[in-house]
């Protein structure tokens, strides 16, 4: 039987909500147990959150003062060691699951499963490469532990009920590295929805023109609820911050709707919105690529049609 | 100080790739392959580095078959030293690439390693993250940034929150995203030049490596196809059907 140990993703005292992913996948592995790890330097109010995840056995906590920022450098030995008795370690596959996960599989010495889409077995997974356009279905060695991040726009987040798993503080005994040191993060503020489970969400692209003109699809994203995204391009003009950019090299989502403006659809930015449940896609070029992937389109000018739609949404 | 790059070939960028009909892999005959588009950044990285007078030596290092040479005289071409090429038949994975790595930095012992933070064909994303725990050194993924003073390198990371700034120790693994700078061309001279540059060629056997492929690969897939849409004549059609599919 399995046992699944989850390395719960955490910022500013808050879960989250990529771990529910994770938990998802790990219940379609049918196990005996899901803990989720909670590394922080002060863990109660994320470990009360986790323990009420649907499918969540236990909660784990490691509180040191090292773990006050997530450096791979200092998560790794301590979840490599807590990982003992596990047959699966998972965690999202976020910037955070894949920066750690692989140093974790480099200590147990065992290959790592990244991106995981679907669960086809305790030990075989579907997981997209080329960009998602060709999906392989691998098997990891059965006398190994599984190592394996969790692509987070496969899986839904798992329920948040009546649940309580019991919470427990696990003392890991291991030497931590000085080597790697926290300096700032630089948050972009924001007050939409997250752009990775927002339910809805409005991109630009580099038909946008200007950090000026953005600000129609921030308009529209706010009239109707919307997180906003936006092409590589349109990043690398500089009209949005990174943080925004959807697509194989930025983030892999699929809300329930799609809104592209001013986005061709390269093959890079298809990968990130291919599971989107519905695609709009508005463009002057009849031709642009995004059309062959969305659900509806409109072809004209977007500056004369976002205020039209604004319009007629009322 | 000289810096390690992992310099990939793989299928170019822009090549949309075909599932073989019959599950077995995707179709690579004849198909145009390039520098793995992070490793270009790396090695443009590494070539800064030793502009600033920061690095003396730039080597770039590729795992794979005999005629992966001439994909390592293009990095030799861009500007590095030298080429180092570990002779592999088959493509190797992470873990191994990292293993193999690991062999090339005791022997070199480089002050810093810098690979692209993934690779186009995999995706895996995992090989420099590896490399740094083998090596039992810092590791910097996702670098925007990177600035080297007093044996520390500070390293801005592209996070999902946004921008995160650490400090290392050197040596370290410094894994590269797509903004830390814009690849050079080559020129043709430099093409000339590249031809006398030295390539190292080391049989993997040669290395005392376990190449044991950890994950099987049993089957390809194209991915599902989304049914094709319609388009739609003005902005109150369109949300006239959004909001019938109770989207808006």
């Amino acid at each position: 039987m399995s046992k699944v140990l989850i390395v719960a993703e955490h910022l500013d005292g808050k879960l989250n909500p990529s771990t529910a992913r994770a938990v998802s996948a790990a219940v379609a592995l049918k196990p005996e147990a899901v803990d989720v790890l909670v590394l922080s330097h002060d863990a109660d109010a994320i470990a009360a959150e986790a323990a009420k995840i649907t499918g969540v056995s236990r909660v784990l906590t490691v509180v040191r003062p090292e773990n006050a920022h997530p450096l791979a450098a200092t998560l790794a030995p301590q979840i490599a060691k807590a990982a003992a008795g596990y047959s699966h370690v998972f965690a999202p596959s976020t910037t955070f699951g894949k920066d750690v996960l692989p140093r974790v599989a480099a200590l147990l010495g065992v290959a790592q499963v990244s991106d995981v889409m679907s669960v086809e077995g305790p030990h075989t997974f579907k997981r997209p490469i080329y960009a998602g356009n060709a999906i392989i279905t691998v098997e990891a060695p059965a006398s190994q532990t599984v190592v394996a991040t969790i692509r987070t726009a496969s899986w839904p987040a798992s329920g948040n009920g009546d649940a309580s798993a019991s919470i427990e503080s696990l003392t890991v005994d291991v030497a931590l590295p000085a080597h790697t040191r926290f300096v700032e993060l630089q948050q972009g503020k924001s007050d939409r929805p997250d752009l990775q489970s927002a339910s809805k969400v409005v991109s630009g692209g580099r038909g946008v023109g200007s950090k000026e003109n953005f600000d129609v699809i921030f308009k529209l994203a706010d009239k109707i609820g919307a997180a906003v995204g936006a092409s590589r391009a349109a990043v690398d003009a500089g009209y949005v911050p990174s943080d925004l950019q959807v697509g194989q090299t930025g983030k892999i989502i699929a809300p329930e709707l799609y809104v592209a403006i001013g986005i061709s659809g390269a093959i890079q930015h298809l990968t990130g919105i291919k599971d989107a449940g519905t695609i709009v896609a508005i463009n002057r070029d009849a031709e642009a690529p995004i059309f062959e992937v969305a659900d509806f389109g409109l072809v004209g000018d977007l500056f004369k049609l976002i205020p039209e739609l604004e319009q007629a949404i009322g | 100080m000289k810096i390690l790059v992992g310099y990939k070939r793989v299928v170019d960028y822009n090549v949309r790739i075909q599932v073989k009909p019959d599950g077995t892999g995707v179709v690579t005959d004849g198909v145009k392959l390039s520098a793995n588009p992070f490793d270009d950044i790396a090695l443009e990285e590494a070539l800064r580095l030793r502009e600033k007078g920061i690095a003396e030596e730039v080597v770039v290092v590729g795992i794979g078959p005999a005629d992966l040479t001439a994909h390592l005289r293009n990095g030799l071409a861009m500007g590095a030293n030298r080429a180092i090429h570990v002779v592999s038949g088959d493509a190797v994975q992470p873990l191994t690439a990292a293993r193999i790595l690991l062999k090339l930095i005791e022997k070199e012992q480089p002050g810093l390693v810098i690979l692209g933070k993934q690779a186009i064909d995999d995706d895996a994303n995992q090989t420099g993250q590896m490399l740094a725990a083998l090596w039992d050194r810092p590791q910097a993924t996702f670098a925007s940034k990177v600035e080297i003073a007093n044996d520390k390198v500070t390293v801005t990371r592209e996070v999902d929150a946004g921008l995160e700034v650490i400090e290392a120790d050197l040596p370290a693994v410094i894994t590269t995203d797509l903004r830390l700078n814009e690849p050079r061309f080559i020129k043709l001279p430099d093409i000339m030049k590249a031809k006398s540059k030295p390539i190292d060629t080391i049989e993997l056997a040669a290395l005392g490596v376990d190449s044991g492929d950890h994950l099987k690969t049993s089957h390809y897939a194209a991915p599902a196809k989304r049914s094709k849409g319609v388009m739609v004549k003005d902005a109150a059609e369109l949300v006239a059907a959004l909001k019938q599919k109770g989207l808006l």
